[in-house]
This record gives structure tokens, C-alpha cells and sequence, in this order.
């Protein structure tokens, strides 16, 4: 059963009490979402400027939803993500100098300069990858789940997913396969309305994407992905499902991006500046602060504190990369094949 | 016949080679799983307990549900995307895979999962990754060229699209010819590091019984082999056609011509070396190929000879394929569209100035 964003905060006051973050998950929630705001403001300044760095589809307003899926992660789970997925490597710990330096295709960066933005990946963390074949990342951290499963581990994997992925088949298999095997994988649609310039209204033939969980036997829920509180609790529940062995569940997220599908996208062209600015009012990071600022869980010293930390963190990692050496020509004939056997 | 020799000489079909194979490195190695549609199927059938009702379509993973249970042996729904791809993901996380797509012509079906992902993953990830992953799966034709009657699969059911998966690089595509090179082969692509599609012939499945032996052993990957050795032509056989290339070979000896077959067995990293080395002494070639021809390994393998050794040929490189038709459904017409040794020997003698 899926609830609505109104059905979900309305059960707060009758169901049992959610679980609230401790002080230090409200300091790291705060500090990747920031972090992930930061990459990618400064990632868009350079573009705007001419720096090369390929091609790229900013997070920006999504935060709250890689950030609060993670919080509720261990550093041995893992993610599986989409073409827009600056902020699920962050959220999951990639660290934002090898990002950056990826981005400007340098032989430091997480994939040697040979992935780009598209295919960030660090399995050391547990990133499995970003995914620019919309859908797939799905299959494979349907995998990772039944990998965990064969070796009789704890892990759980997470499958990021667009609303847009929601009518491709491949998610439709991903989940059915979870479920006939009970899988401990979270499904997680970001539902940001907008594949490229298609809405979901037009696109999806179901009022939430949670409704399709019904149809594989596995809970469904629709948050508000701009409440990073509301996708932690949701994130909880599924997590804790899957690693007691409930199998497989599906959180959708309901949130919007900032800016267009790419760095060269005029969003003007498919949305009205109302409905930008309206979605902009409900910003994750605004939200958040104001709310453990009104309830005295954190202070502003320590959440500006913060701040800076991380524009010093985005600071060195520019440096980093424009400093970072370029691949050896010859790079490009390396690692074609796996080579090594067992 | 003496009993030792007969100890000595056991026999498997092609595909008691396979199900050995896969039996044999599942006790090895407790990471490998298997999955495909059917592979051990009736699963979940409460009066089947664990003995598979079909054991493949092929019957290639019969019996191993029995010994591995259904936590390896996993029976998927028809999903090639979703499983394929679920073996791309457990193949990044400390699993070694090996999925069965019933027949090639459903490569379509997961064709992203292959090209896109598993194909390319080392490489675009900066070799981060391991992916050992193995793609088994059937191709070909069940006709012979002499029966009179064909597979009768039709057009979506009996193709050898091998050329579509050599063609991507970083996928490692072998295709076995007998009983003990299927074995090897499969053993060698289980122990890779990376992803190995493993084509298997049907009409090879159970006719092509051979030797044997009861070990695990590898044939390496990315070599060639001469099967038969000779002076006046080489002939280059893909695995059916291996078969194909023996049988004109014989037929030729008999009009005086000494033939040279080599077996490719591996299409990517293909072993030019090999080829290159037997048309040196041979100065002519003919490659035999069940696909269709264009943008086939066969014209592949031509135009790597003639950019190579062009000096070394005292003829014109030929190609023998399936003609570029979809596979027709009537017998008599399956059978024509089959390569045959009747053509490969016209070849030879077109080549030679021998012909009629």
C-alpha cells in the first residue's frame, strides 16, 4: 500500500512514534546535503565558465533524497545510480576530490578519467556505479542484494531510480525478480517530475510510482522527498526490512530538480518560472535548517561552521583536479579486458 | 578392443561436456551461481522437490539443481534484461555468475546488459572492477545440410549472432566445436576475471560426442587451433562449421587437395597469429562462417588477412556464409541456407583453378 505525502504527514500523529535521527546523523544529513549543493553549484559555475568538464546532470534540489537513503545505510551496502547522480556519491561517502577530478577527466579521478560524470564509480564505498542507461542500475543492485543473499551477508543495495525509469522494463524485472526471490533491495524512485522535458503525468500511467509496489507483493511508499526526515524514515523501515530478510520495498520520493535535464538545458522551454519558484519555496536544505534550528537541535554556529567546511572542501578539490595530471595516451588501450583468472 | 582403452576414451556429448564443466567448477568454487529461464525448472514445485523438471532447454544443467540446490541454481522468470542484469550487479560483488539465454536470437532482449554494461564496466569504471561473468548461450541451425528435415525454428530461433557480440570490446566471445574444447573452454571462461559470452552450437549439443577426460581443464582462451594439418589451403571454421571445413577437407583430399582447418574457437580477442602463421605456408584462404556475411567475423577475419599478409596470398581470400536472408522455417530451404561442405570444396577449387 502506497500513502500520499498528505496521508504520510497526517499519520504522525496517530501511528507510533517515527524514529528521529540522533544529533550526529542530524550533523552528517546536514553536511552531505550541503556538500552535494555545493559540488554541484560550483560544478555548474564552471561549466557556465568553459571548463570542460563533459556532460552533466545537476542534483540540485534533490538532496534531501540521496541523503536521506544513505543516512540509513551502512558503508558495506550499496547503491546502484542514474545519470543523476552526483548526490547518491556523495551521499554514499565518493569523495568530492576524485569526483571532481573524474569530471575533468583526470588520471586521479574515481574511474582514471575513463568514466565521466555518467559512470562515477567506487566499489570501495559501495557505489556501484551511476548509470546513464536509464533503468539498468536497477538490475544490478538487484545483483549486489542476491550476492548478499548467495553469501549469507547483512548488506542491503539501493536502486536509485527516476520517475522517467518507472516506465521502462528493466525496473518492472528488477523488481519482480526482488521480490520472487525476497531480495533485501530498496527500490528508490525519485520521482522529480520531469523525464528530460516529459512529465510524469503524461508518461506514467499510475497517480504515484509507490502503487506499482502492490503489484509486487512489496510495501510502497510515497514521501516527500524534500523533507530529508520524512525519506530517513521511510529509508529505516525498508532497510531494516531487508536486512532481517522481509525482502524488497519501494520508497518514492516526490521532489523536483533545480535545473534543466543537462548543463544545456533551458527548462523555460517545458516549465513555468510559478511552478519553479513554488518548488524552490520548498527547498530541502531551507527546510532543514530552519527546522533543527526551531527545535534547538542544532545551532546555526555549528550548521554555518559547516558551510565553510564544505567550501573549502569543494575548493581543494578543484585545485585537486585541475592540478591532477592527464591519462597517458596510452591509457586508452588499458584495462579493455579484465585480465586474471581464478 | 582391450577394457583399458575403452576406460581410456570416455565419450561425452557437447552438452555432458558443458553440464561436467559447470558441475565440476560449482564444487570448486562456491561463488559461482547459476541462472536462466528453465535451467532447472518446475521450480518451487512442491513434488519436485529439488530434481529439475527440464534441466535447460538444451538439457546442458541437468542434474545440478540436485547436487547445488536452488540458492545457485536459480530458475528466472523470462526476463533476460532483469537477470542478466542481476548478473552484472552479483558479478561486482563477489559472485561469479553464469546465465543461460536459451537461444542468441533473444539476445535482443538483454543486448544493453552486454554491450553496455557488462562489456564495458572495467573499462569505463578505470579498472576498478572484476567482472566475472559468463554468457552461455545457443545458436545455429538443428539441419544438417544432409537430413530432410531442419530445426524448424524459424527466423527468431536459430541464428548465430556472434558477430553483434565480437564486435564490442572488452566482452570475450568464444565458440567451442567438440565435446572437449566445450569443456575447456567453459572452464577457462568460468575461471576469467571478466566477462566471456560462451556460444554453443544446438545441432552440436548432441551429436558432437567426443574424448573426454573426467578433470577440470582449460583450453585457452584467444587461440586457434589446427585440426587438421595441410599444403595447398587453409580453411577456417567456426564452430559448427569447424565440422564443415573436416568434411570438405576429406572430400578434397580425395581430388588431390591437402587442406589446412584451422578452428577459430575464439572470435574476440581473435588468435591472428595462428591464422596468419597457417596462411603464410598455405598462400590460400577460405573462411566458413554459419552467420550472415555482412559485417560477419568471416569477412572480419578476411580483411585482417588481406591487410596482413596480402603478399603472402597466391589467390584472393573467400568467404563462405550463410547467405544475408533471415533463416527460412521450410526444410529444404533451411538446408540450403546452411553452409555446406559442397560449397567450401568450390571455394578451394575456384581458388586453385581447379574447378569444373
Amino acid at each position: 500500500m502506497s500513502l500520499t505525502v498528505t496521508e504520510l504527514s497526517s499519520r504522525s500523529g496517530t501511528g507510533p512514534k517515527p524514529p528521529r535521527p540522533s544529533r550526529n546523523q542530524l550533523l552528517w544529513m546536514y553536511e552531505h546535503m550541503t556538500l552535494i549543493r555545493e559540488f554541484e553549484e560550483r560544478l555548474k559555475w564552471l561549466v557556465e565558465t568553459g571548463v570542460p568538464v563533459g556532460a552533466v546532470h545537476y542534483y540540485t534540489g534533490q538532496e534531501a533524497c540521496a541523503v536521506g537513503v544513505c543516512a540509513a545505510l551502512q558503508p558495506t551496502d550499496w547503491i546502484a545510480s542514474t545519470h543523476r547522480g552526483h548526490g547518491h556519491c556523495i551521499a554514499k561517502g565518493v569523495e568530492v576530490h576524485r569526483m571532481m577530478a573524474e569530471l575533468y577527466g583526470k588520471v586521479t579521478g574515481t574511474n582514471r578519467g575513463k568514466g565521466g560524470s555518467m559512470h562515477i564509480t567506487d566499489v570501495r564505498v559501495g557505489m556501484l556505479g551511476v548509470n546513464p542507461i536509464v533503468g539498468m542500475g536497477a538490475t544490478h543492485a538487484v545483483g549486489a542484494a542476491l550476492s548478499a543473499k548467495v553469501r549469507h551477508t547483512t548488506q542491503v543495495a539501493v536502486a536509485f531510480f527516476g520517475e522517467g525509469a518507472a516506465a521502462f522494463g528493466a525496473l518492472h524485472e528488477a523488481m519482480n525478480l526482488a521480490a520472487i526471490w525476497k531480495l533485501p533491495v530498496i527500490f528508490v524512485c525519485e520521482n522529480n517530475r520531469y523525464s528530460q522535458s516529459t512529465p510524469v503525468e503524461y508518461a506514467v500511467a499510475a497517480t504515484n510510482i509507490a502503487d506499482r509496489a502492490a503489484a509486487y507483493r512489496m510495501p510502497g511508499v510515497t514521501v516527500d522527498g524534500q523533507d530529508v526526515m520524512a525519506v530517513w524514515s521511510a529509508a529505516v523501515e525498508a532497510v531494516g526490512r531487508a536486512r532481517s530478510g522481509g525482502g524488497p520495498s519501494l520508497i518514492e520520493c516526490k521532489t523536483y530538480r533545480y535545473y534543466g535535464h543537462h548543463q544545456g538545458d533551458d527548462t523555460r522551454r517545458y516549465r513555468t518560472r510559478e511552478e519553479e519558484e513554488a518548488a524552490r519555496e520548498r527547498d530541502c536544505i531551507k527546510r532543514f535548517r530552519e527546522q533543527v534550528l526551531a527545535e534547538h537541535a542544532l545551532t546555526a554556529e555549528e550548521l554555518d561552521a559547516i558551510d565553510e567546511q564544505n567550501k573549502e572542501k569543494i575548493d581543494l578539490a578543484v585545485i585537486f583536479a585541475e592540478q591532477s595530471p592527464l591519462p597517458n595516451p596510452a591509457e586508452l588501450y588499458t584495462d579493455v579486458f579484465v585480465t586474471g583468472a581464478r | 578392443m582391450k577394457l583399458e582403452t575403452v576406460a581410456a576414451v570416455r565419450e561425452l556429448t557437447f552438452n555432458q561436456a558443458i553440464n561436467e564443466a559447470l558441475r565440476l567448477e560449482m564444487r570448486r568454487d562456491p561463488t559461482i551461481i547459476i541462472m536462466g529461464e528453465d535451467i532447472a525448472g518446475g521450480a518451487g514445485l512442491a513434488h519436485l522437490g529439488f530434481v529439475d523438471a527440464w534441466g535447460g532447454s538444451l538439457r546442458a544443467t541437468k542434474g545440478l539443481i540436485t547436487e547445488f540446490g536452488p540458492e545457485r541454481v536459480l530458475d528466472t522468470p523470462i526476463a533476460e534484461m532483469g537477470f542478466v542484469g542481476a548478473a552484472v550487479g552479483a558479478a561486482m560483488s563477489g559472485l561469479r555468475p553464469i546465465v543461460e539465454i536459451m537461444f542468441v536470437d533473444l539476445i535482443g532482449c538483454c543486448y544493453d546488459q552486454i554491450i553496455n554494461q557488462a562489456a564495458k564496466m572495467h573499462y569505463m569504471m578505470g579498472g576498478q572492477i572484476r567482472l566475472p561473468l559468463v554468457i552461455r548461450t545457443a545458436y545455429g541451425t538443428r539441419g544438417d545440410g544432409k537430413r530432410t528435415y531442419g530445426g524448424g525454428a524459424g527466423a527468431q530461433h536459430s541464428q548465430t549472432l556472434y558477430s553483434v557480440l565480437a564486435h564490442v570490446p572488452g566482452l570475450k566471445v568464444v565458440v567451442p566445436s567438440t565435446a572437449y574444447n566445450a569443456k575447456g573452454l567453459l572452464i577457462s571462461a568460468i575461471r576469467d576475471d571478466g566477462p566471456v559470452a560462451v556460444l554453443e552450437h544446438k545441432f552440436l549439443g548432441g551429436a558432437a560426442k567426443g574424448h573426454v577426460p573426467e578433470e577440470a581443464y582449460c583450453v585457452p582462451i584467444g587461440e586457434a587451433e589446427i585440426v587438421r594439418e595441410g599444403r595447398d589451403v587453409t580453411l577456417c571454421g567456426i564452430g559448427r562449421m569447424t565440422h564443415v571445413c573436416l568434411e570438405a577437407a576429406a572430400s578434397l583430399a580425395g581430388d588431390g587437395v591437402d587442406a589446412e582447418v584451422v578452428d577459430v574457437l575464439t572470435l574476440s580477442p581473435l588468435d591472428e597469429t595462428t591464422i596468419l602463421e597457417s596462411v603464410s605456408r598455405t598462400r590460400r584462404l577460405v573462411v566458413v562462417d554459419e552467420d550472415t556475411p555482412t559485417a560477419s567475423m568471416a569477412r572480419d577475419i578476411a580483411a585482417r588477412v588481406a591487410e596482413k599478409a596480402f603478399d603472402e596470398l597466391d589467390a584472393p581470400v573467400k568467404t563462405v556464409n550463410a547467405p544475408d536472408t533471415p533463416v527460412p522455417f521450410a526444410a529444404v530451404l533451411e538446408a540450403h541456407y546452411v553452409p555446406r561442405p559442397i560449397q567450401v570444396v568450390a571455394a578451394v577449387h575456384e581458388l586453385l583453378g581447379t574447378g569444373a
